[in-house]
């Protein structure tokens, strides 16, 4: 760079003296998609976007864009083309480059442990519970627990997340107590930031088990399914109204952990399908202020149910949408209420900052942010990787607990996987638009089309987020003002 | 606006003195005292006072019932005091040098080029062991203050530890920190108390450069301050407002938003209609009233992705509803003004004010009534 000291001539120039023709132009890494029949987007490699009319990609390229195009600040100031052939920005690029990619600093920071298969309840879509009262052969045992944890204190990560899941984790409610007592006990030398949720049915809470998960502040994540009928309908638990006990399970868990502490999940069956608005309301009208709006998994016992829950993609897509729209006018009412999938794309369309959500993340977020130690003290790379594994399907199958950290996190099975969780290196992922904002899901792929890399055209996954990630592009250009002000509020916390 | 430089004239002061007052013995004479013991009279009246006949005197000086004890005074030979530091003043700087690197088409106090920087350096060395040890804040700004080079950081560090309950900021274009062995310089800083404040006025390259008349500085600039936030220095963002910032006023939020979302502070700032300023009038000047949907929307937006973000110099009136709460009380105390249209204005006690050395005002100033 030229030497910058004291100015000796200080006569002013003329705007053209300062800008540098931009006929000669380099191009930075970015791709594109259409948007809409005049329109298309522009995403570089960290994420950032601009939408501009059709062509001008192919503009940018044949190095058409004239020099008092409009486009050329932002084009410039948005890292997609450089006057010179290496930005001198470089560092900062790299810098949000890092920054975007940052969860794979900490390597697995999610840690989910299956304390047990037994439950009251038998969804019909419920990918591995068993109603028995074999305590022996279903619930993870003491040693299994103190190996899983051992295995947990090696992760390199600040910040570990410990997710009991179940069956119902709260019949081996022992379990959960020793667990968590260890982990806390171990931690006052490891002092790592912990967060503690239980995934449970909240049918059997009790002051006891409540007692503890406040004091030690667990986060309680239940599942809702909607209006009572539907709930119902999903969750059948045999002679007893199962909407009435969740309800009144979140309820008392409220009163005594918290109003915050208790946060619900709601699976989509096709049942659910035709019912966003309802399904929207009925959290609303249950004090929450967010609601997950997901797909149901295409895993486990959820497969053999076919004509219940395969339902077409597309549907899905349209119930997402009325239900975000239902959502942006809850907003718009004055009420402050999330969809978390959309926040999470936005975070990632509108932020320099990486998400934790680990279903979207390139490298994918098996093995690198979550790992699952199943009540058998199997270990596999993700929570649905163990629902392949309970229809005999052990593709994912990591190692056991007993194994060594090193043989589970970097051995043949996560080498070979390794191969297929970079979206920047799947056929049809890597020259999509989106690349930035979506992720890889080997495991996705393998259940719903038999191979790790999958096919992107006939891809559950990929019409999904494609569809969902330019539809939020749709609403940001076209209800720009609308919109906007409530996307933002929900990327700032 | 209260006066900060006086000329009267001078007996028996063969040099430059920087001086602290150590008396005020009525409202016509006043006393101060250097590092080295030299003990200098200030009278209002024109005719030295006979009691003082064999002592160091400046007479004629206006602005004396303006002083107070702990005031620190520059006096020269020829009969010219200027105030370097009010005690009851909260916008006290250093004053490091006149040059600069840039040349900003609105710079309100426009740089020189002879090489004043030991001069300058001296006194500002002296100025920083007269100053009270419970000073709160303290600026430093030029020029272009990192023109001093490893001179800077000396001075940094004696005021830092002369004064260690001292906020400092410092008014810098940053373009120096472009190069990393230069911010390595600053490592023995103590960081906390310490806010470098770099104005950046387009995401654009071509914009900023033309604006601060200086190629390539946009992206020293940038370059600058992620060097600053690696290092994980306090910095502040400053945008001035005119003609030739505002359109793209929201895509720079963004940008900065982006790129810095390490900033601790930013501030858009009302233009100074004095300086430079006057001679590009043509190119700079708008009505604050004319950009404030693009000053809403940036500072709506960096709110709410949780950057703290300020507006200075634009009086409430010219502001939309929702940005006034961002206003805040900037123009120095000896440089604020309110205008004959502020009579019975609601928010006379929270706004504040215009430049008394602005050469034009809004001429949409009008007292809000609500
Ligand atoms: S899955 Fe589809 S939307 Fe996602 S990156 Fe791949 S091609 Fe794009
Ligand atoms: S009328 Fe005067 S006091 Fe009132 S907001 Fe305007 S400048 Fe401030």
């Amino acid at each position: 760079m030229e030497n910058i000291r004291n100015k000796r001539n200080r006569k002013f120039r003329t705007r053209e003296y300062y800008g540098n023709s931009a006929s000669d132009y380099h191009l930075l890494p970015f791709r594109f998609i259409e948007l809409s029949e005049s329109k298309e987007i522009l995403v570089n490699e960290v994420g950032e976007s601009l939408i501009v009319p059709r062509g001008t990609a192919l503009k940018i390229a044949q190095r058409c864009i004239a020099e008092n195009d409009p486009i050329i600040p932002d084009l410039i100031s948005r890292f997609f083309i450089s006057r010179k052939p290496i930005p001198e920005l470089i560092d900062v690029l790299a810098t949000r480059y890092r920054t975007k990619k940052s969860f794979l600093d900490s390597f697995t920071s999610l840690h989910i442990f299956v304390l047990t298969l037994r439950c009251n309840h038998s969804c019909h879509y419920c990918q591995v519970s068993r109603v028995t009262e074999n305590r022996e052969d279903f619930d993870i045992s003491y040693n299994d627990i103190d190996l899983g944890i051992d295995h947990m204190f090696k992760s390199p990560s600040k910040k570990l997340t410990i997710e009991f899941q179940g069956g119902e984790p709260l019949l081996a409610f022992d379990k959960l107590e020793y667990a968590i007592e260890r982990i806390t006990r171990l931690n006052k030398d490891f002092k790592k930031e912990l967060s503690f949720v239980v995934c449970t049915n909240a049918t059997v809470f009790n002051t006891k088990n409540l007692q503890f998960l406040k004091e030690h502040n667990v986060l309680i994540s239940t599942s809702l399914d909607g209006p009572e009928f539907l709930h119902d309908a999903n969750r059948p638990k045999t002679g007893r109204n199962s909407y009435q006990l969740v309800l009144n399970g979140i309820n008392y868990a409220r009163k005594m952990v918290g109003h915050d502490q208790v946060s619900a999940l709601m699976t989509t069956t096709r049942l659910s399908l035709d019912y966003p608005i309802e399904i929207i309301d009925n959290y609303l009208e249950n004090g929450f202020n967010n609601i997950f709006l997901r797909p149901i998994s295409p895993y486990g016992f959820a497969l053999k149910n076919k004509t219940k829950n395969i339902y077409d993609d597309k549907k899905f897509l349209e119930f997402y949408k009325k239900g975000l729209d239902h959502i942006i006018k809850i907003n718009q009412r004055g009420r402050y209420f999330v969809e978390d999938y959309t926040a999470i794309l936005l975070k990632k369309i509108l932020t320099p900052f990486c998400t934790n959500y680990v279903d979207l993340q390139s490298p994918s977020g098996i093995i690198n942010n979550v790992v699952v130690f199943n009540y058998d003290g199997r270990v596999y790379a993700s929570d649905e990787s163990r629902m392949l594994a309970e229809r005999n399907d052990l593709t994912f199958l990591l190692g056991h607990v007993s194994d060594s950290y090193e043989s589970i996190f970097y051995g043949k099975k996560s080498k070979e996987l390794s191969k297929y969780w970079s979206n920047e290196s799947l056929a049809g992922c890597s020259d999509c638009a989106f690349q930035s904002y979506c992720g890889a899901d080997p495991v996705y792929h393998y259940a719903s089309q038999g191979d790790f890399e999958g096919f992107r055209p006939t891809s559950g996954f990929c019409l999904k987020n494609m569809g969902i990630i330019k539809h939020l592009f749709e609403l940001m250009d076209f209800r720009k003002e609308e919109v906007m002000p409530i996307f933002i509020s929900w990327i700032s916390n | 606006m209260i006066d900060l430089v006086c000329l009267g004239k001078a007996f028996d002061l063969q040099k430059e003195i920087v001086a602290k007052i150590t008396g005020i013995e009525d409202s016509r004479v006043v006393n101060c005292k250097s590092l080295n013991g030299d003990l200098v009279f200030l009278q209002s009246d024109t005719s030295i006072n006979p009691d003082l006949a064999n002592q160091k005197v400046v007479v004629g000086q206006k602005f004396l019932d303006q002083l107070y004890l702990g005031d620190v005074l520059l006096l020269k030979p020829n009969g010219f005091v200027r105030i370097l530091f009010r005690v009851k003043s909260n916008h006290n700087s250093l004053f490091v040098t006149e040059m600069c690197n840039s040349n900003c088409l609105m710079c309100s106090q426009p740089p020189k080029n002879a090489d004043d920087i030991d001069y300058h350096y001296t006194i500002n060395e002296q100025l920083i062991n007269l100053i009270p040890k419970s000073t709160k804040f303290l600026g430093i700004t030029g020029g272009e203050p990192l023109l001093l080079e490893s001179k800077f950081v000396k001075l940094l560090d004696d005021c830092q530890n002369l004064l260690p309950e001292t906020h400092i900021h410092v008014l810098t274009n940053g373009r120096y920190f472009a190069w990393p062995k230069f911010v390595e310089l600053f490592n023995g800083i103590d960081k906390e108390r310490i806010v470098f404040g770099i104005p950046l006025y387009s995401d654009f390259d071509e914009n900023h450069d033309f604006i601060v008349q200086a190629k390539n500085a946009f992206n020293q600039t940038i370059l600058g301050l992620h060097n600053l936030g690696r290092n994980e220095f306090r910095i502040e963002i400053r945008c001035v407002l005119h003609k030739l910032t505002f359109e793209r006023l929201p895509r720079l939020a963004e940008y900065i938003y982006s790129n810095l979302p390490f900033v601790e502070h930013i501030a858009f700032m009302g233009l100074e209609y004095t300086g430079y300023t006057p001679y590009n009038s043509k190119l700079l000047w708008i009505e604050p009233h004319a950009y404030s949907t693009e000053l809403e929307q940036s500072v709506l937006f960096l709110n709410s992705v949780g950057i703290n973000v300020s507006i200075y110099n634009i009086p409430l009136c010219l502001l939309t509803p929702s940005t006034r709460k961002f206003a805040r009380n900037s123009i120095s105390d000896w440089k604020k003004e309110y205008l004959e249209e502020c009579i019975g204005c609601s928010h006379l006690n929270d706004c504040g004010g215009v430049f008394g050395t602005s050469k034009i005002q809004s001429a949409y100033i009008k007292a809000i009534i609500d």
